[in-house]
């Protein structure tokens, strides 16, 4: 049991980051033609509407939860120290939760029963959405059974996590974890993992650089006022376009 | 003054028989591919109707383009922060069903079905499904009107006409179409360039062609919704956006672009117009009545010293500025006046012209006794050996031109933001060079009406044939002057040479020591 624990919990972690690291960089530098949100929205518009939204805004707001239980423990701990704000915080939660499963059923059920959606479906497509169904579930089964979940996180689990981040790995508090939770762990980071290979990708290249940059974009094979200036002679300014 | 070289396009659409050869010479090129089968980035549309995507030019539909915004302007369906906002859903975009779901046949089945008393059919099968299908649309599902004047009713350029213009337009005996060519623009403020939250879509410096970064787009799919003309495709097999690229593998190779090269009507021509960048901003956000003839106004004239100047301060070659004083499409636009820009009214002010069709001209066919006017025709007239008369001539210079089966407002709706004399000029020029030829070939038109439909148009009889040969005569030299690319940029191009500039001798990548900076 403490070796596979071991592996989940310390081992595994590593190499998800480590994959996630590596594989994301790898295929957006060099694999750039394949990182693409794969949008099916062209086939299929209303029925992804009710699918898409509840998901994705679900998902980033309990994704920015955990954010800061992870990075804040101390303060969640003090939020939690009424029952009245931690069931605040957890219903919270929990509603978000249940979103993102809502919006996931949405989108499962249009793309099992949608011929167009069919087509453009592959085989990893509906393993990262089992995988993120399983895990769904199982965090709102968190917050509904488990309902201290968020002190739990900040008490035992950010710790856990740092304790990685610092490469001195102390996994005893989650060994001790109920199942279902560990499940969760263990999926969040089968999650990281997937990233590279899958259309998750997507979410790396969130385009936040669009709110600075101007609206229009001329790319010059040459530097033209550089290229005119005898001082440039030996510099070498690499021209935008390759 | 920041002159930049742009590639622009003249169609004439009198010339335009509506063959869809160059729609076809593009899709054999660049589109015949899975997730792009649905896409003609040159597609030819029957006007009045609805085009493709059906009724792309509604843009309380499309939500396309720009619109004013006090002084300035703003992307109509799209910019920031909708691009982000609307990411996960973009409630504007077109689906697949407003273009056509693509479709092949069972051929097989016509050969390999079993001996019967039917005959076998090839039944219709999607391309994207797999399945059987009924076809319900297509890329020219409107073509020459399809046998029914409900595809014009439903064309939006009516908006400024009364039902009763309207109606006696559709009446059955009067009804008249044309044909109009559409590609990319490659404009000037492109919408699909400012709508792009990832940045991928750009316009390139030297010839001004806006072409999407395959390995930059993510599928946000803002530049479907942003393009008032439609022309930015989704290809929904490789979660990329695609659009016409003017054939620029070709145009640097000094070649024209498959369209223009296969266009059998000759109606296309291809040449450079230099402009002044700096003034994009201001002309794009003047009033609507302004747009067309202030985007006149920033195309320069090649001739003039300072602009030349000007330009090769900016590092425009000298062959470029060499085809833009030769180029065609500065003639039709600037010297001439004769073309005008497709919707102007979205204000991405497009780069290609349309010279407006003067077709279909108001003609009468009477009773005439040839034998007697024989004498006065020119020698190379025809004579018809049968009594009628088939005349083209008004009294009234250009009757035909104010009482045309096509009302004003209609081809202003199109090309001049809903100014009918921008139109009108147009076509009595048009109108002008015609009765000219006619004086000259003909002989049948007096040469006093001629001279003042010349000097109403504000041509000179030596213009009005200069006109004349690059209509009708054009060699196909004259209608395409573009500078191929030059050698030493076709390489950067590729591959960036100064990769192994200032390194140490023959066989090493590797920079010398550096002194520390």
């Amino acid at each position: 049991m403490t070796a596979l624990d071991t592996f989940l919990f310390v081992a595994f972690p590593y190499v998800a980051v480590i994959t996630f690291v590596v594989g994301v960089i790898y295929r957006w530098k060099w694999k750039g033609f394949t990182v693409t949100s794969l949008s099916s929205q062209f086939l299929e518009g209303k029925m992804l509407f009710w699918g898409t939204i509840p998901f994705h805004i679900g998902i980033l707001v309990v994704f920015l939860g955990h954010l800061v239980a992870f990075m804040l423990p101390q303060a969640t701990l003090a939020w939690n120290s009424q029952p009245l704000r931690l069931i605040i915080l957890e219903g919270t939660a929990f509603v978000f939760g249940l979103t993102v499963l809502i919006g996931l059923a949405a989108l499962m059920y249009r793309r099992f029963t949608n011929a167009r959606i069919r087509a453009v479906t592959t085989p990893m497509d509906i393993g990262i959405e089992m995988l993120l169904l399983a895990q769904v579930i199982l965090g709102c089964w968190i917050a509904l059974g488990y309902r201290w979940g968020s002190s739990w996180f900040a008490a035992d689990l950010s710790p856990y996590l740092w304790s990685l981040v610092k490469f001195s790995p102390e996994a005893g508090a989650v060994f001790a974890l109920p199942w279902v939770i560990k499940l969760h762990i263990v999926g969040a980071f089968a999650l990281v993992f997937m990233v590279p290979f899958t259309r998750l990708a997507h979410v790396i290249v969130a385009p936040f650089n669009y709110l600075v940059r101007p609206y229009q974009q001329v790319i010059w094979n040459w530097d033209r006022k550089a290229i005119r200036d005898p001082s440039t002679a030996w510099s070498a300014a690499r021209p935008k376009a390759n | 003054m920041d002159v930049r070289s742009q590639i622009s396009m003249v169609f004439h659409l009198d010339k335009c028989i509506g063959c869809h050869t160059c729609s076809v010479a593009c899709k054999n090129i660049w589109t015949d591919r899975k997730g792009a089968e649905y896409m003609w980035w040159n597609n030819v549309e029957t006007k009045p109707g609805t085009g493709y995507p059906g009724k792309w030019e509604d843009q309380d539909i499309y939500k396309g383009g720009w619109e004013k915004d006090g002084d300035g302007i703003r992307l109509k369906g799209a910019g920031k922060p909708k691009s982000l906002t609307n990411i996960f859903h973009n409630p504007h975009m077109p689906v697949i069903d407003d273009y056509y779901e693509p479709f092949t046949f069972k051929y097989l089945d016509l050969i390999e079905s079993s001996a019967g008393d039917d005959q076998p059919t090839a039944r219709p099968i999607s391309m994207i499904t797999g399945e059987p299908m009924d076809i319900k649309m297509g890329p020219n599902w409107d073509d020459d009107l399809s046998g029914s004047p409900d595809y014009a009713r439903n064309d939006p350029n009516f908006k400024n006409l009364t039902d009763a213009e309207q109606e006696a337009m559709f009446e059955l005996e009067r009804m008249a179409f044309f044909y109009l060519p559409r590609i990319c623009n490659h404009c000037l403020n492109p919408a699909c360039v400012a709508s792009c939250p990832s940045g991928a879509i750009y316009k390139r410096g030297e010839d001004g062609v806006v072409l999407i970064n395959q390995d930059v787009c993510r599928g946000w799919r803002m530049c479907v919704t942003a393009c008032p003309y439609k022309k930015t495709y989704y290809n929904w097999n490789t979660g990329k956006s695609e659009k016409c690229i003017l054939c620029y593998p070709r145009i640097e190779a000094g070649l024209a672009p498959a369209c223009m090269h296969s266009c059998v009507g000759r109606i296309r021509y291809l040449g450079v117009m230099l402009y002044d960048a700096d003034q994009i901003e201001a002309v794009a956000s003047a009033d609507e009545a302004d747009v067309v003839q202030r985007q006149m106004d920033m195309i320069l004239d090649p001739f003039d010293p300072e602009v030349i100047a000007a330009a090769k301060t900016n590092g425009v070659a000298d062959s470029t500025i060499d085809s833009a004083q030769n180029s065609p499409t500065y003639k039709f636009v600037k010297i001439w006046n004769m073309a005008l820009p497709l919707h102007p009214e979205f204000r991405t002010l497009p780069m290609l012209f349309y010279v407006p069709p003067l077709l279909p001209v108001v003609a009468t066919v009477s009773e005439a006794d040839h034998s007697e006017r024989g004498g006065e025709l020119h020698d190379i007239a025809k004579h018809w050996p049968d009594s009628w008369l088939y005349d083209t001539t008004t009294k009234e210079l250009f009757g035909t031109i104010d009482d045309s089966r096509f009302p004003l407002e209609y081809m202003a709706s199109l090309f001049s933001a809903g100014d009918t004399v921008a139109v009108a000029d147009r076509l009595k020029k048009l109108m002008a060079v015609r009765l000219h030829r006619r004086l000259v070939t003909v002989g049948d038109v007096a040469k006093e009406t001629v001279d003042a439909a010349l000097a109403d148009t504000n041509l000179t009889p030596l213009l009005a044939d200069d006109i004349y040969y690059l209509t009708s005569l054009a060699k196909f030299d004259d209608r395409f002057v573009i500078p191929a690319a030059h050698r030493e940029q076709a390489i950067e191009m590729i591959e960036f040479t100064g990769d192994v500039k200032g390194n140490t001798g023959f066989g090493f990548k590797v920079g010398s020591a550096t002194r520390g900076a």
